[in-house]
């Protein structure tokens, strides 16, 4: 009689410890490779060839590496030019986004219904591809090897946002609209005073996954703006001139992590709200 | 701030939202305020987005090389090149890796999202753990990885531990070259694909559980009866972008290998004759081509999956 309950918490006992066993698994696959560079950033050069990766470096407080992937490795520009990408590119995006999010939501007109087909069909095309043409009407426009380049290119080809601004935007009653309406309000204003502050969660997930996808993006710069860095170029020019150096070249890619790691550990859940809201649509 | 109204309207009908707001009388001028509000999203729309793909069409039939001015027409030359010469399409099988790869990814982020929709202890860390590297910077995903598979590196040493002697050139030799490439992939996506599901799994209703416990089901029958459909929309939507992703694929073997021993995907030749090989028109066609068979299979998707419209208005 006994027994069979016993089963149950054996059974439950062990099915508890295979969930996190596979859970250390999982952990642990995900973190060897960065910490195996993580270490190696600390170490000598001399040290790296003479120690195997998983050997601790002799001084953790080396930031030797630090200082010449910052400095010599230009991203103290790569940094910079990426600050200010986002600032442009986040404003214009949300300022476009919002504005084409009100007049689908709020408006009947003509041509809606097309419009709105442009959008849709617009996201099924994979953006690396259609470089190949899009690089000719950024040469046509003179942008060729200019920032202007990038921030036209993000403000301009993300239909993600839009999306989350309509989403959004539905949830917003119109009554409100029309309360404002009443009191005498025309369109700019209930949009600018009324529309755009309520929107302020919808603003703040495009903020932040569209702040990752530019942070993140590495051939847009690679091919349209090669005479500077921004994080991603900057890093990936390592490869040439320390292509021997893998202790500076480890220091660079922590620096480029670390700041993913820290927006991270602060915006957690918004990130995931916001990644659920982009990807599904 | 504004005219006094005299007449206090009658708030609208309920029911049709939002129709055209113009005031009566304000005529011409008011119904061109959603257009003023749509101008910048359009217009770019067009310029970055439809322009292009046009212009890509019509290249596609010319043998331009980016500089002529002069564009000859070829008609479906380029075509034919792309679908008979094993230089170009034979890349198309590199994405069959990827393609692998990605069912890799999706169990096992299916795996860890049942797991950890049951209550668990460190759950956010886990949770944070396993979903991080989807946000890494691809370049610096790229080196981990370089150096994580050198000769004689941290993988080398791993295997070393578990008295794997003798390991393959992950890198170096074409025959693992695009399986190690294809397994960082595994590791880039894996979190989105988990994150996603989790979000589905924990929509599903608390009570269909306590019922199917009630009704005796083990938590095997119930991922089967529950889980599984309350979430087929997504994992569908995911099969989808597994196949765009696998054709698609250009950051992971761009930055790691270049292409190189057989690594080349089919995005990285079409760049490569666009930008390096100046054949503009070979790359238009090889981009339609990729654009043709996303379209096809997100078309083949929506008709197995019709309950998954996309309701934008």
């Amino acid at each position: 009689m006994s027994t069979a309950p016993a089963r149950v918490r054996m059974a439950g006992l062990s099915a508890t410890t295979v969930k996190y066993v596979s859970l250390v698994i999982g952990v642990i696959v995900t973190l060897v490779p960065l910490s195996a560079l993580f270490i190696a950033s600390f170490k000598t050069s001399q040290e790296l060839g003479q120690t195997g990766p998983f050997d601790l470096p002799a001084n953790w407080f080396n930031f030797e590496n630090y200082v010449t992937a910052f400095v010599r490795g230009g991203m103290v520009e790569g940094f910079l030019n990426t600050t200010v990408i986002l600032l442009f590119s986040l404003t214009g995006t949300i300022l476009i986004g919002t504005m084409a999010a009100y007049a689908i939501d709020r408006f009947h007109f003509r041509g809606k219904k097309l419009i709105v087909g442009l959008f849709l069909v617009a996201t099924l095309i994979p953006g690396v591809t259609s470089q190949v043409a899009t690089f000719q009407i950024i040469n046509g426009l003179g942008l060729y090897n200019s920032m202007a380049a990038l921030i036209l290119l993000f403000m301009g080809t993300d239909i993600i946002s839009i999306y989350i601004f309509i989403q959004f935007m539905q949830s917003i009653p119109a009554s409100i609209d029309e309360a404002a309406m009443l009191d005498g309000a025309n369109r700019w204003t209930i949009y600018w005073r009324v529309i755009l502050p309520l929107l302020r969660p919808a603003i703040a997930t495009v903020v932040i996954v569209k702040g990752i996808a530019i942070y993140n993006e590495f051939y847009l710069p690679f091919l349209y703006w090669p005479s500077e860095g921004v994080i991603s170029t900057s890093l990936f020019r390592f490869k040439g001139p320390f292509g021997a150096h893998w202790e500076t070249i480890a220091a660079g890619t922590v620096l480029v992590i670390v700041p993913t790691l820290i927006a991270f550990v602060f915006l957690q859940r918004f990130i995931y709200r916001g990644l659920a809201s982009g990807s599904v649509k | 701030m504004s005219p006094i109204t005299t007449t206090p309207r009658v708030p609208r009908r309920r029911g049709r939202r939002g129709s055209s707001g113009a005031p009566a009388g304000q005529g011409f001028f008011a119904s061109l305020t959603p257009y003023l509000f749509l101008a910048a999203a359009v217009g770019l729309l067009l310029l970055l987005t439809y322009l292009p793909a046009v212009n890509m069409l019509w290249y596609s039939f010319t043998d331009w090389d980016g500089l002529d001015l002069e564009k000859n027409v070829v008609w479906l030359d380029n075509y034919v090149q792309v679908f008979t010469n094993p230089q170009i399409f034979g890349v198309f099988f590199v994405s069959l890796y990827y393609f692998g790869g990605s069912f890799v990814q999706m169990a096992i982020a299916l795996y860890f999202a049942a797991l950890l929709s049951y209550r668990t202890r460190f759950s956010n860390f886990f949770r944070g753990v396993l979903f991080f590297p989807y946000l890494i910077n691809g370049v610096a995903i790229g080196f981990v990885f370089l150096y994580l598979f050198q000769p004689g590196g941290s993988l080398d040493t791993v295997l070393g531990w578990f008295g794997l002697a003798d390991p393959p050139q992950w890198l170096g030799d074409p025959a693992i070259a695009n399986v190690s490439l294809a397994g960082t992939s595994v590791w880039r996506y894996t979190g989105l694909n988990f994150v996603l599901f989790l979000g589905a799994i924990q929509s599903i209703p608390g009570e269909l559980y306590e019922a199917a416990d009630i009704d005796g089901a083990n938590k095997w029958q119930q991922f089967w009866a529950l889980t599984f459909p309350g979430i087929r929309r997504i994992v569908g939507l995911s099969f989808v972008l597994a196949v765009a992703g696998s054709l698609s694929v250009f950051e992971i073997p761009f930055i790691m290998t270049g292409g190189a021993n057989g690594t080349s995907t089919f995005v990285i030749q079409t760049l490569q004759t666009a930008f390096n090989f100046r054949q503009v028109g070979l790359a238009s066609a090889m981009a339609i081509v990729l654009l043709a068979i996303v379209l096809l299979v997100t078309f083949v998707q929506r008709k197995i999956f019709p309950d998954e419209k996309v309701d934008l208005t």
